[in-house]
């Protein structure tokens, strides 16, 4: 099992990993607890202290865009600010939206909304008790009454409750009622994805729940520049949107931001550097870790990698991720949520039928285990980039 | 052994109850000690999780219960260790209270193989035979509450299940479901709302439209109790239990409480409220010293045999902390363990 550059003991946790994945994905009986044996073997060098250790840093690196130029004056914003800003803006330039949530009327658990109900009003910027079902229900109500309404929920983790509400009114209210009414003015933002210690339920990229469901749509930014364009797009989207922000790139990601509102477009993937030998998808903080794996391929490899966020999750653009994968014939999808059913299966199945002779490889899926996102065991969990580092190894050795 | 009754208890407020529990409550010296010393317990246990918090050996998300202690040593006292509970995420007391040594709550809290949930839970998950946690999702242990409540009825075992929530949990829709099945049922479910004052930061009055919560269950009876007093607390809590024993539905209990820390370890605690609001709680109604001091009072035990038991609970938590610092991690596999049932 050993390959000879694991002698670090991260080469030996990404064999280990590797083995992992290969038992997750296949259907062998396997139990659990002999796989979990194997793996304790693999690393003799590798002491609880030091695993305690590097527990504490980050995954991944941020890694921010350059200035833009073509939005006006710029300033240096992190994420949630960006946020800040672009809800600014909106409540500047509509004077029917209003924003309310648990807790966003003194500025938010993450800082999101600092300022703005002293700017704006008690009337437009307001608390609600602690009830999601009520919040998105009430948010559905706003909105087709024609009013721009903003609603936060605090965490992605807590979106269940609604679950109903989006599914079975915001995202159908125009097919069934014929086009007569539409929530279209609901925008719906959340907290999202691993944080370090978010365990269990401050930590669930629940995207794939939503992608199952026509009539909304969903939208992960990577950076405050992103955040900002596309959440102000939201916002103007005449359909209902969930806005998903990767809550540990808000302190995290510090960007230039231009001031004035600007929109980035929805349902356009953003290739980020061009390459020729591999494909690499992901959204949100995971985008980072693939810009880094990027650079490793091609130090350690001599791999060119072409890395895309997709920026829209539904609906997704299609044709710029397939017209990738014409070129390179290799695609590495990654994401934190769990792998069976998260969305980097609709993303496999769909260009498996588009560019199926172009492949060269199978299209590798690096993503969380099927477990709760656990308490402790964050990193060995999360899909990094040694992961994604092996998984583009076995793409191009094939 | 002196036994005293004491008139303390002032008379709780009612929903359609026509009288509620005794006013007037009897307490023996070694009842007095047991709850002391549950109570002091819990305490350190709680302030040393705060010190092992800021010391980053604890992490992720940790709701301290410091302050509300009568309330979970009141319950318990009234109710049989085969009766069932369950509560939200504020649960270290209720974990102690239902039987997990103090030594588990901190290897859980550190994340060790030792910990009561084998490290894989943390703060907010915690269980115990007839605990049933410990739930991060707020409001969705009610309804499970109901449910156990249902199994009781239906084995006709004469248990009853007490079910917690908080100030916040009061306005989820999910609460009213279950109000709703268990009147219409006639469930032996003890609701219990710990009105802390406080959900998060937001004060009672900006977030609900009725803040006697023990009204909130509409055709549920229900009363209002001092929970700073422990005597009262198990009052009610007995009360309570035989109303439900006697078959005769539900019953909601509004335990007026408060917390010292804020809401979890990021919250400071000041910003939605005044240091002068705490500080006057501790010096007036802390749970422990009202015990303490009526019980000096009544000559049921001397200063001296208090600080014994403070001195056994500071050496049996240091103890507990050595332990929940040095016992490994759970082994990687633990991981994958337990998503489903295992074939052993």
């Amino acid at each position: 099992f050993l390959e000879p550059e694991a002698s670090s003991c991260e080469g030996m946790m990404a064999a280990a990993a590797r083995l992992f994945l290969r038992g997750a994905n296949s259907k062998l009986s396997i139990a659990p607890g002999s796989l979990g044996t194997t793996l304790l073997k693999l690393s003799p060098n590798c002491s609880s202290r030091t695993k305690t250790q590097r527990r504490h840093a980050a995954h991944f690196t941020f890694q921010p865009d350059p200035v833009p130029s073509q939005y006006g004056p710029t300033q240096k914003m992190n994420l949630f600010q960006s946020i800040t800003s672009a809800l600014d803006n909106t409540l500047a330039s509509d004077p029917t939206a209003v924003i309310f949530g648990e807790d966003v009327a003194f500025g938010g658990v993450f800082r999101c909304t600092v300022g703005l109900r002293d700017k704006y009003g008690k009337d437009r910027v307001f608390n609600t008790p602690l009830c999601e079902q009520g919040i998105v229900g009430f948010g559905i109500g706003v909105a087709v009454a024609g009013a721009t309404a903003i609603a936060e929920i605090q965490f992605a983790d807590y979106i269940f409750p609604a679950f109903d509400q989006i599914v079975n009114e915001a995202a159908k209210y125009r097919y069934r009622s014929g086009n007569m009414f539409d929530c279209g003015n609901l925008t719906i933002r959340a907290p999202w994805g691993c944080v370090g210690h978010g365990s269990l339920y401050h930590s669930q990229s629940p995207e794939a729940f939503f992608a199952h469901c026509p009539g909304l749509k969903v939208v992960i930014p990577r950076s405050p520049i992103q955040a900002k364009g596309l959440l102000l797009s939201c916002i103007a989207d005449k359909n209902p949107c969930i806005f998903f922000e990767p809550k540990i790139l808000y302190r995290a990601a510090v960007e230039q931001v231009p001031e004035d509102p600007y929109t980035i477009p929805l349902s356009q993937a953003e290739v980020l550097q061009e390459g020729s030998d591999v494909t690499l998808v992901a959204w949100g903080t995971q985008i980072h870790v693939l810009k880094e794996v990027a650079s490793m391929a091609q130090e350690k490899l001599g791999v060119s990698c072409e890395v895309i966020d997709l920026q829209t999750i539904l609906p997704w653009d299609i044709e710029t991720v397939c017209k990738s994968v014409v070129k390179t014939g290799r695609l590495l999808i990654s994401h934190e949520a769990p792998v069976t059913g998260g969305f980097a299966s609709e993303i496999s199945s769909t260009v498996q039928e588009e560019c199926f002779l172009n492949l060269e490889a199978p299209i590798s899926r690096v993503c969380g285990y099927d477990t709760p996102f656990p308490h402790i065991f964050e990193p060995f969990y999360i899909p990094d980039k040694w992961k994604c580092f092996e998984a583009i190894k076995k793409m191009i050795n094939y | 052994q002196l036994s005293t009754a004491l008139s303390n208890c002032f008379k709780c407020d009612l929903h359609r109850l026509e009288e509620g529990p005794p006013v007037k409550a009897e307490l023996t010296r070694e009842q007095g000690l047991q709850y002391y010393r549950t109570m002091q317990t819990v305490r350190r246990m709680e302030l040393k999780a705060d010190q092992l918090y800021k010391q980053k050996i604890i992490r992720g998300f940790c709701h301290l219960y410091d302050g509300q202690e009568a309330c979970a040593a009141g319950i318990e006292a009234a109710i049989n260790p085969s009766d069932h509970l369950i509560t939200a995420y504020r649960a270290h007391g209720y974990t102690y209270t239902r039987g997990v040594s103090v030594k588990e709550i901190l290897a859980e809290l550190t994340g060790r193989r030792g910990g009561v949930a084998k490290g894989k839970g943390g703060s907010m998950h915690m269980y115990a035979p007839h605990f049933y946690g410990g739930n991060g999702i707020v409001g969705a242990q009610v309804p499970l509450g109901a449910g156990i409540a249902l199994a009781c009825q239906y084995q006709g075992n004469n248990q009853v299940c007490v079910t917690l929530y908080g100030d916040g949990a009061a306005n989820q829709g999910q609460l009213f479901e279950s109000y709703n099945m268990a009147a219409l049922w006639k469930l032996p479910c003890i609701f219990i709302c710990e009105n802390n004052k406080y959900g998060m930061g937001t004060s009672v009055e900006r977030a609900a439209a009725s803040t006697d919560y023990y009204k909130r269950g509409d055709f549920i009876p229900g009363l209002r109790v001092d929970g700073m007093d422990v005597l009262c607390v198990r009052e009610a809590a007995q009360f309570a239990a035989d109303h439900c024993r006697a078959g005769k539905g539900p019953i909601i209990m509004e335990l007026q409480t408060y917390r010292y820390h804020g809401h979890s370890m990021s919250d400071p605690g000041v910003s939605y409220r005044t240091r002068e609001e705490i500080q006057e709680v501790r010096s007036k109604s802390d749970p422990i010293s009202m015990l303490k001091e009526r019980m000096l009072s009544h000559n049921m035990a001397s200063v001296e045999e208090f600080k014994e038991i403070d001195i056994e609970i500071r050496k049996q938590v240091e103890d507990a902390t050595q332990f929940a610092t040095s016992d490994p991690e759970p082994p990687l596999e633990e991981l994958c363990n337990h998503i489903f049932s295992n074939n052993p």
